[in-house]
């Protein structure tokens, strides 16, 4: 995240510092706003009383007020805008100081200024906020966990599911019972004042500690990049164990008042527990389906599809809330069923924006939620009692510790890659605690206890956020973790994992059994022939998944390469590699068009020309903290941009035509341009395109992959000789396709832009 | 070693174990099925195969029933095909995919890799010649894409452009215009699916029980 802030900014200290000090002032004087709200409402209710009074009593008539000041009715409002600002602010800060953010991560931070901010405003004499629970469980949670189900990585997700299944449930219930009942023997120790706990109680606090936090995992693993693998099963098992914990949470809630549980609340407590899972995932899954089917018909309003997207898994996971379901997992559901199909119907430009708002929302969520923490921390009512807390922190550890150990044991016995040592360690290491824990603890109505167990609870949080948090970087570095590779959407990776795929379910098949593969593939075909055609709308139901993949990437190229004014800023390959080095030397070098379907070209053709008639276009790659700076940004200026729009506005025009039944090539990365000159003495029997088809006795025109120096397929004649002037300045601009445009008009240019 | 049931030819197993790595138990299973597939014949031949109902959906049948039949998969350095394979054959192409254990060195692992890319290579490259060239190529992206109705040739041939593109840029970087580009090498394919993680992904599980009732 913060790895790229100091390549771009000025690493200025005086800079950093003026910055600094502007935040400090403005924090301070932000919260002395609202902090004399109360004393100004005060006035102001006896202002107008006295006005009201004086209009009453006597009748003359008071001067019409020019400026008045009225807070109250903007309050809550402004003062929430005020915090989401605030922490806004905190996080920019961040990335301005890079030193700081490289080495501690920005939970800790996060936190950090809450307990600032809390200790100013109790400072000042207010009442500082807490994390109220509804808030946090309503509105700043579905967010977080939204995002993260939405771009689940299925693949890795479906791999690894029981062994995230295990850990998750078995794991928790491990954490839970042994904490609880290690607890209750601690409060047995005479002289720690803490005989009062029993054995209920303690349970329920096992309950509530021992979960892991899907928050505090993803805003801790996200800036490590480790590998898949690992990633998946530690943030699979904090999502997956939501259920567990609710059952257990409301299970003991409801019997600690009871004071005993029978053998006939336990059964009931597993069947709760099958029951809140699968009918959370269910719920999920239904409103997904709906969510897939809605966006079937959205082509004719595309600016509200990604609305459907987020209101859909909003009621997912409200409808999950009433009956007490998962609330965390029908999200998950819900985003996990919807994505494929719905991703299929959207435009281009709606999925930019579902992508853009769930990140949005996620990060400032995440955000408030830490500063929250903080905030909670220095106001909340405290109970500490060292041994208990003390206690708990250890318990915490060791209970993670032994359980991943023996529950890998177990599981290495039934996985064909085992888990490693290594694996094991981060595993475990990454079993943070976080909000969700806190707002759990802050739900209990006991109070006689509740204020230990919260204080308990804030300490674990903060130990597992810093010290945990701050140390598993080094420690991966240390011990050299695998890392996530980078994802460069190789075709031929997709193109050998599909065939994987298949190569693996053969097998399966010769060696007569039914296994992993052979279902993912039964399921494959399932959703191909029933379910793609009814969510799905159009032609894409039918398009297989090589093909779409291929398309996106196409289209990402594409973009690219038009938004780029620079070639040699391009992140690519750069290679002189391309067409004419890989096709078989003929006599008559003919290359297939591929025929993309008719919308498709739509598509591109307007992404293309959308492009064209921007001034500036900005391509930003996405992570949850860090929005890559667009390396072209710098160097393309505004003179310089503009004058290649220009030409390459003429150009397109002149030289993109429809493959429909020519045998003109476009393959892929290939670029497609002439010198200038040539096109305004544009001669049929010279140019391969003309309206009259014909096997083309010239090798068709220059093609390279992104090259400086694009060649000449055939020198022939003087004109050929001007040529290498004009290359270096068409150097700059390159078109991935040769496609149709007419141009922003849609008039034929009179220099002879061809359209077949 | 292991409590084996009344399987005949015990020592035969020794050795089959020692050259596949399979257990005896995943041994006898996997005897079992072939005998199941040869009909308690000795050989198995290529009709067998077809005979299989649910390797008929499969889009890349015949180049997996080609593999079983390619004697660069027996581990011999053999070259060409044959007609009918053995049990031992049998056994030796299909520990190709049996998984690495979890106790390797860098090196093992290494070998393990090769093997098995390997294996996918000598699949791709269907004569022989050390090369799959574009012809090839285009030929597996369109037995990849077989299964769907609305299969454009022309898609299929972009798509296998594209990625001979890509293989020729990550290989040669750099080339000539008239330089030719022959086709993919062992090496340049090693390279291409270098993260591929390949000994995690191309395995299977070999079961030490019969279940092999369930599936003709």
């Amino acid at each position: 995240m913060a790895v790229f802030g100091p390549t771009r900014r000025s690493s200025n200290p005086r800079f950093a510092g003026l910055i600094c000090g502007f935040l400090l002032v403005f924090v301070v004087f932000v919260f002395a706003a609202s902090a004399s709200r109360d004393a100004v409402a005060g006035n102001n209710e006896t202002l107008r009383n006295d006005s009201h009074h004086q209009t009453n009593s006597t009748a003359h008539k008071k001067a019409f007020p020019v400026l008045s000041f009225n807070y109250d009715h903007v309050r809550k409002p402004f003062e929430i805008s005020l915090w989401i600002l605030l922490a806004l602010l905190m996080k920019l800060g961040f990335h301005i100081i890079p030193t700081v953010s490289n080495v501690v991560p920005e939970s800790c931070l996060l936190i950090f200024v809450g307990l600032l901010v809390g200790g100013f405003i109790k400072a000042i004499g207010e009442e500082a906020p807490i994390l109220d629970s509804k808030l946090f469980f309503l509105y700043l949670l579905p967010p977080i966990i939204l995002d993260a189900g939405y771009f689940l990585p299925i693949r890795a997700f479906t791999e690894n599911m029981g062994t995230i299944l295990v850990f998750a449930v078995v794991g928790t219930l491990w954490n839970a019972f042994f904490i609880g009942g290690t607890m209750y023997g601690v409060c047995q120790i005479r002289g720690a004042e803490l005989a009062s706990v029993d054995l209920l109680s303690c349970l329920l606090f096992g309950s509530i500690i021992s979960a892991v936090d899907p928050v505090a995992v993803l805003a801790v693993f996200e800036e490590i990049h480790i590998n898949e693998l690992l990633h998946i099963l530690v943030f699979g098992e904090s999502l997956l164990n939501d259920a567990v914990t609710v059952v257990l949470y409301h299970l003991f809630e409801e019997f600690s008042h009871a004071g005993t549980v029978t053998l006939v609340d336990a059964l009931l407590g597993v069947v709760c527990f099958f029951v809140v899972s699968l009918g959370g995932i269910l719920v999920g899954a239904i409103y997904g389906l709906l969510g897939a089917f809605t966006s079937r018909f959205t082509s004719h309003t595309r600016v509200i599809e990604p609305l459907f997207v987020f209101l859909y898994s909003y009621m997912a996971y409200l409808s999950a809330e009433v009956f007490h379901l998962s609330g965390i997992m029908s999200l998950i559901a819900c985003g996990v069923m919807m994505r494929p199909y719905v991703e299929a119907n959207i435009s281009h430009k709606s999925y930019t924006t579902v992508k853009y708002f769930l990140k949005m929302w996620s990060s400032v969520s995440e955000t408030l939620i830490f500063i929250f923490l903080g905030v909670s921390t220095v106001a909340g009512p405290h109970a500490w009692n060292w041994t208990f807390v003390i206690s708990t922190v250890i318990l915490c550890l060791v209970s993670r510790v032994l359980g991943v150990l023996g529950l890998t044991y177990i599981i290495n016995k039934f996985r064909i890659v085992k888990l490693t040592p290594k694996d094991q360690f981060i595993v475990a290491y990454g079993g943070l605690r976080g909000a969700i824990a806190f707002s759990l603890g802050f739900l209990l109505t006991n109070s006689k206890m509740k204020y230990m167990f919260l204080t308990a609870i804030i300490t674990v949080i903060f130990f597992t956020v810093y010290v945990q948090g701050m140390t598993i970087r080094p420690l991966v570095e240390l011990l050299a973790v695998k890392r996530k590779k980078e994802n460069k959407g190789s075709i031929n990776e997709e193109i050998h994992t599909q065939f994987l795929d298949h190569l693996l379910t053969g097998i399966e098949c010769i060696c007569g059994h039914y296994g992993h593969h052979h279902w993912k593939d039964k399921l494959n075909r399932f959703n191909k022939t029933y379910v793609k055609k009814w969510l799905i709308a159009g032609e894409r139901s039918t398009e297989p998944q090589l093909i779409s993949f291929y398309n996106k990437m196409e289209m990402k190229q594409a973009m690219m390469l038009v938004e780029s004014g620079n070639a040699a800023k391009l992140p690519t390959i750069v290679s002189s590699v391309s067409m004419q080095n890989i096709q078989p030397r003929g006599p008559a070098r003919r290359r297939a068009i591929p025929s993309i379907s008719k919308s498709r070209e739509e598509e591109i053709r307007k992404i293309l020309r959308g492009n064209l008639q921007k001034t500036r276009q900005r391509l930003r790659s996405y992570s949850r903290h860090d929005l890559l700076i667009d390396p072209f940004e710098d160097n393309v200026s505004e003179v310089r941009f503009r004058r290649q729009r220009v030409e390459m506005e003429r150009r397109m025009s002149h030289y993109l035509t429809v493959p429909a039944n020519r045998q003109e090539t476009t393959p892929v990365r290939k670029v497609c341009f002439e010198p200038e000159h040539q096109v305004y003495t544009y001669d049929d029997s010279e140019s391969p395109r003309g309206p009259t088809v014909q096997p083309n006795p010239i090798p068709p025109d220059a093609v390279s992959l992104l090259s400086e120096s694009p060649q000449r397929p055939n020198q022939s004649g003087a004109q050929r000789t001007k040529v290498p002037d004009e290359q270096e300045e068409q150097d700059q601009l390159k078109l991935s396709r040769c496609l149709s445009d007419p141009g922003p008009n849609k008039e034929e240019e009179g220099d002879g832009s061809f359209r077949s | 070693m292991g409590a084996l049931q009344s399987s005949p030819g015990q020592h035969e197993y020794s050795d089959l174990a020692e050259k596949t790595g399979f257990s005896f138990r995943q041994i006898g299973v996997l005897h079992t099925r072939f005998k199941q597939l040869s009909h308690n014949e000795e050989t198995l031949r290529r009709d067998h195969f077809n005979e299989i109902p649910d390797l008929a959906c499969n889009p890349i049948r015949a180049q997996i029933v080609e593999a079983f039949f390619d004697r660069r998969n027996f581990r011999e350095n053999g070259e060409g095909t044959v007609q009918e394979i053995g049990f031992e054959e049998f056994l030796v192409v299909m520990s190709h995919f049996r998984p690495p254990s979890l106790h390797m060195t860098q090196e093992q692992r290494e070998s393990v890799r090769r093997e098995k890319l390997r294996f996918l290579f000598n699949m791709h490259d269907t004569d022989n010649d050390g090369t799959i060239t574009l012809e090839e190529y285009r030929h597996l992206v369109e037995e990849l894409l077989s299964l769907s109705e609305t299969l454009e040739k022309n898609t299929a041939k972009s798509i296998a452009d594209a990625a001979m593109l890509e293989v020729a840029s990550i290989s040669m970087g750099h080339m000539e215009p008239d330089e030719f580009y022959e086709g993919i090498t062992f090496e340049h394919f090693l390279k291409l699916l270098n993260g591929f993680e390949i000994e995690s992904r191309m395995n299977i599980r070999f079961l030490r029980m019969d279940t092999t009732t369930l599936c003709k």
